[in-house]
């Protein structure tokens, strides 16, 4: 119990240090940068106090728009996914979710993606839509969702797989 | 009062999600509007720190390019004193003890910035500590940066001209016809000049500068050149695209100026209302 702890502190610096440092600067043709951080969330143990965990992805996403000076948005995209979580476990995960044993190393390949897509896709919606707050540049917010969403997936899938640990 | 309370504990989660998305909106909607942004800036000493002591070790690969604008900066500088020595210049008389007296200039390094967001901001490593206040100008040696918008005790927050809240006086270089500058979000290398007047002769290649009307920049600092320009709905005014003398992707050193009589030309435009 310690251990998930632990490892879910470090992770919370470590994600937010690199999405500020590293990621924040990537702007990919222009605009489109990777919001990696979220992957504390999608990572978050399943059996959790759920208060906390809401509290835990708000402390994220205000964390990461004091570094970017952007308001809340960061925050509340992550607030929502936090929240809306445990429907998508439920939706991508079926029956097994209801277990609650599930290891995402563990997991198929193609509900994975289902998962991480889902999330990745509501949070940079909510995000681009409060950043940009512009219904005439409805078009903008689109495009930047959609590109960010794929270049977010690819490295969330390529954070886990690189750092999961084999252990059978 | 039984039902209330069980309503509250039965869908406890819900109203601390709601709580918490509605006070992030409220942080949004500050952050929209002009000048409000209380709490969430980059200026405090967590993010400055940070962000400064990572500039520290990523400030040596810009360093080549640094120099090279230091240079051509120096270059321009020395050509102007030797011109004013020996040039054309020589006879006219300037009273040095009059000349700039109203601007004090700070020099600042950039820790942190931004350009691919519809409202964006720099961080820079001078505060409160060296006398930085809200709304001083801030530049470079090519052209205007922003101004300053927000400042802790070490370090203060710049909103960039790359911000669709900015509002700036510019003016043609060649006539006095002032217009608004602002940004549509677009590219970082284009800003937009509004309202200024169509009998204004605007060419494609004309230099626009900052006019002397706002009491946060002298005049006559250079913005950019013209792109290109149209009349807007009304057909009375110009929209120019303006392209920018900085490239604000890359932003090392700036400079903060100060006018040490905005108090009083303040004063003297808030008698009349």
């Amino acid at each position: 119990m310690n251990n998930t702890i632990s490892t879910n502190i470090v992770r919370f610096i470590l994600l937010v240090l690199v999405q500020v440092l590293v990621l924040n600067h990537i702007n990919f043709l222009g605009y489109i940068n990777p919001y990696l951080y979220i992957l504390f969330i999608i990572l978050f143990p399943i059996k959790n106090n759920r208060m906390l965990f809401i509290f835990l992805a708000f402390l994220l996403g205000l964390t990461i728009d004091l570094f970017t000076d952007s308001g809340g948005v960061h925050a509340a995209a992550s607030v929502t996914i936090a929240y809306i979580r445990p429907i998508v476990l439920k939706f991508s995960f079926g029956a097994v979710y209801e277990h609650q044993t599930i290891k995402f190393s563990n997991t198929d390949i193609g509900q994975r993606l289902t998962y991480f897509l889902i999330l990745i896709l509501i949070h940079h919606l909510i995000l681009f839509s409060l950043e940009i707050f512009n219904s005439s540049k409805i078009i903008l917010i689109l495009k930047k969702t959609l590109f960010s969403s794929i270049f977010t997936l690819i490295l969330c899938l390529l954070t886990t797989i690189l750092f999961s640990r084999k252990t059978k | 009062m039984q039902q209330i309370i069980n309503f509250i504990i039965r869908n406890k989660t819900f109203l601390l999600f709601l709580l918490l998305f509605s006070v992030s909106l409220v942080f949004t909607f500050q952050s929209h509007s002009y000048h409000k942004s209380k709490f969430i800036n980059s200026a405090n000493f967590l993010t400055g720190g940070v962000y400064e002591s990572f500039n520290n070790i990523s400030g040596y690969f810009g360093l080549k390019k640094e120099n090279k604008i230091l240079l051509e900066e120096n270059n321009r500088l020395k050509s102007l004193l030797i011109n004013a020595k020996t040039g054309e210049f020589k006879n006219v008389y300037i009273d040095s003890s009059i000349l700039n007296k109203n601007y004090k200039y700070t020099a600042a390094q950039v820790s942190k910035n931004s350009y691919s967001l519809t409202n964006n901001y720099l961080t820079i490593n001078k505060g409160e500590k060296d006398s930085i206040k809200e709304e001083l100008g801030v530049i470079t040696s090519k052209g205007i940066i922003g101004i300053i918008d927000k400042t802790s005790k070490n370090y203060s927050r710049v909103r960039s001209i790359l911000n669709s809240n900015i509002g700036i006086n510019a003016q043609l270089k060649k006539t006095d016809h002032f217009g608004i500058l602002s940004w549509n979000g677009k590219s970082p290398y284009i800003v937009q000049l509004t309202d200024l007047p169509k009998q204004a002769p605007v060419v494609v290649g004309d230099t626009i500068t900052t006019g002397g009307l706002s009491t946060i920049f002298p005049k006559g600092i250079p913005i950019g050149t013209v792109a290109s320009f149209k009349t807007d709905e009304t057909e009375n005014y110009f929209v120019i695209d303006v392209a920018l003398f900085n490239d604000m992707t890359n932003v090392g050193h700036v400079y903060i100026i100060e006018n040490l009589d905005a108090t009083q030309i303040s004063n003297l435009n808030n008698l009349d209302e």
